[in-house]
């Protein structure tokens, strides 16, 4: 049953993000893949359409995904079931245990979920990585590697030397605009 | 009562169209929006609910939503202000998603989007990278990162089906133990 699957992962994913979007991503990829909904392509294809969207990040993969999924209802499903833990937890924090996120023990038990949360968004950056530069366990293309030397430099660098940094949506564009360029030139 | 829950939606309405790059640039928007313009909350308040939203699961832009929707009209005033600030994203997702599959028949939207998946990997590690940065270096914490980052790399190189909901869940008891060993040390010295 695709409808109870797409609200109960995404229930999941509302449930244990950390960390804003980027804590969210390794969740999601992990519904995904395990439940065979997509490939790696097609979700990080997904992932950047939703950060150059506006609105959370989050709530636009969710909506992204269900519509691919289910149509209409899988998209209203899966946003509602990454909205709805949030919206609880906030109520009843709000409403109820004022006090309960300066609680000691919460607070231990954050201080471990924390560094974790850090750990699993750098683990899957770094594959994902991997994964775009060696696809299917075939060779590296040589285009591919200098393409991704050249977006890393050009996010990278310019922080060394200036407070400016490129936004994540310009650096989604001249990503896109070099893809186009490059693939199109050297096809792989 | 009518006027304020017309007020929220269309104020949070406006956030969720207008605000591009996700929960954090969201933040400030609130903030000017909420305590400076609408004086909907005080700056105290919303500095207690950015610890909380950083503290809970969650889209924080929902957790915020939802604090001044319930400040300011009560559980009805949280429900209309987190439609309001999902609404909008969902509607453009939703008619992006019917036309993606269209476009990605064209070469040169392949070629694009295979650009676009080199940044996106770049995009996260760079989170992580300011994550570490934030963090409080202490010995225990720092050992959580290595580990669950070595631990969830070998998870997918592999396809070893651990998900990372496990793993914070361990990490978070392992730091509650820390905590209370320490304290019954702490106690009987």
């Amino acid at each position: 049953m695709i409808y109870l699957d797409l609200f109960l992962g995404f229930l999941k994913v509302g449930l244990f993000a950390f960390g804003g979007a980027y804590g969210a991503i390794p969740l999601i990829r992990d519904v995904v893949l395990s439940c065979g909904w997509l490939k790696d392509e097609a979700l990080s294809n997904m992932i950047a359409i939703s950060e150059s969207t506006p609105g959370p990040i989050m709530v636009n993969l969710a909506t992204f995904v269900g519509a691919s999924q289910a149509g209409v209802w899988g998209s209203l499903l899966a946003t509602l079931a990454v909205v709805l833990p949030s919206f609880l937890i906030i109520l009843i924090l709000t409403a109820l245990l004022k006090n309960l996120i300066k609680n000691r023990y919460v607070q231990a038990v954050l201080r471990g979920v924390k560094p974790a949360v850090i750990g699993i968004v750098l683990a899957t950056g770094a594959f994902m990585l991997v994964k775009a530069l060696f696809p299917e366990k075939s060779a590296a293309d040589s285009t591919d590697l200098v393409l991704t030397l050249a977006l890393m430099a050009m996010y990278f660098l310019p922080r060394k030397f200036s407070k400016k940094k490129l936004s994540p949506i310009l650096f989604i564009v001249v990503s896109a605009v070099l893809g186009a360029a490059v693939y199109t030139v050297f096809p792989g | 009562m009518k006027t304020i829950l017309k007020d929220l939606f269309l104020t949070f309405a406006k956030i969720g169209v207008f605000t591009f790059g996700g929960g954090y640039a969201m933040i400030s928007v609130i903030e000017n929006n909420c305590v400076e313009r609408k004086k909907w909350i005080t700056h105290d308040e919303m500095m207690d609910v950015t610890v909380m939203a950083e503290s809970t699961p969650g889209p924080i832009a929902i957790n915020m939503a939802t604090f001044v929707g319930f400040k300011q009209a009560g559980l009805f005033g949280a429900i209309i202000a987190t439609i309001g600030i999902v609404l909008p994203s969902f509607l453009i997702i939703f008619l992006l998603s019917g036309v993606l599959d269209a476009l990605l028949v064209y070469p040169v939207v392949q070629n694009l989007f295979r650009g676009i998946r080199m940044a996106v990997p770049i995009l996260i590690l760079d989170a992580g990278f300011n994550m570490v940065k934030k963090m409080k270096k202490k010995p225990l914490p720092c050992a959580i990162v290595v580990l669950s980052m070595i631990g969830m790399f070998l998870v997918n190189l592999f396809s070893v089906r651990f998900s990372s909901i496990a793993l914070m869940v361990i990490a978070g008891a392992v730091s509650l133990c820390a905590f209370l060993i320490a304290g019954r040390k702490g106690a009987g010295a």
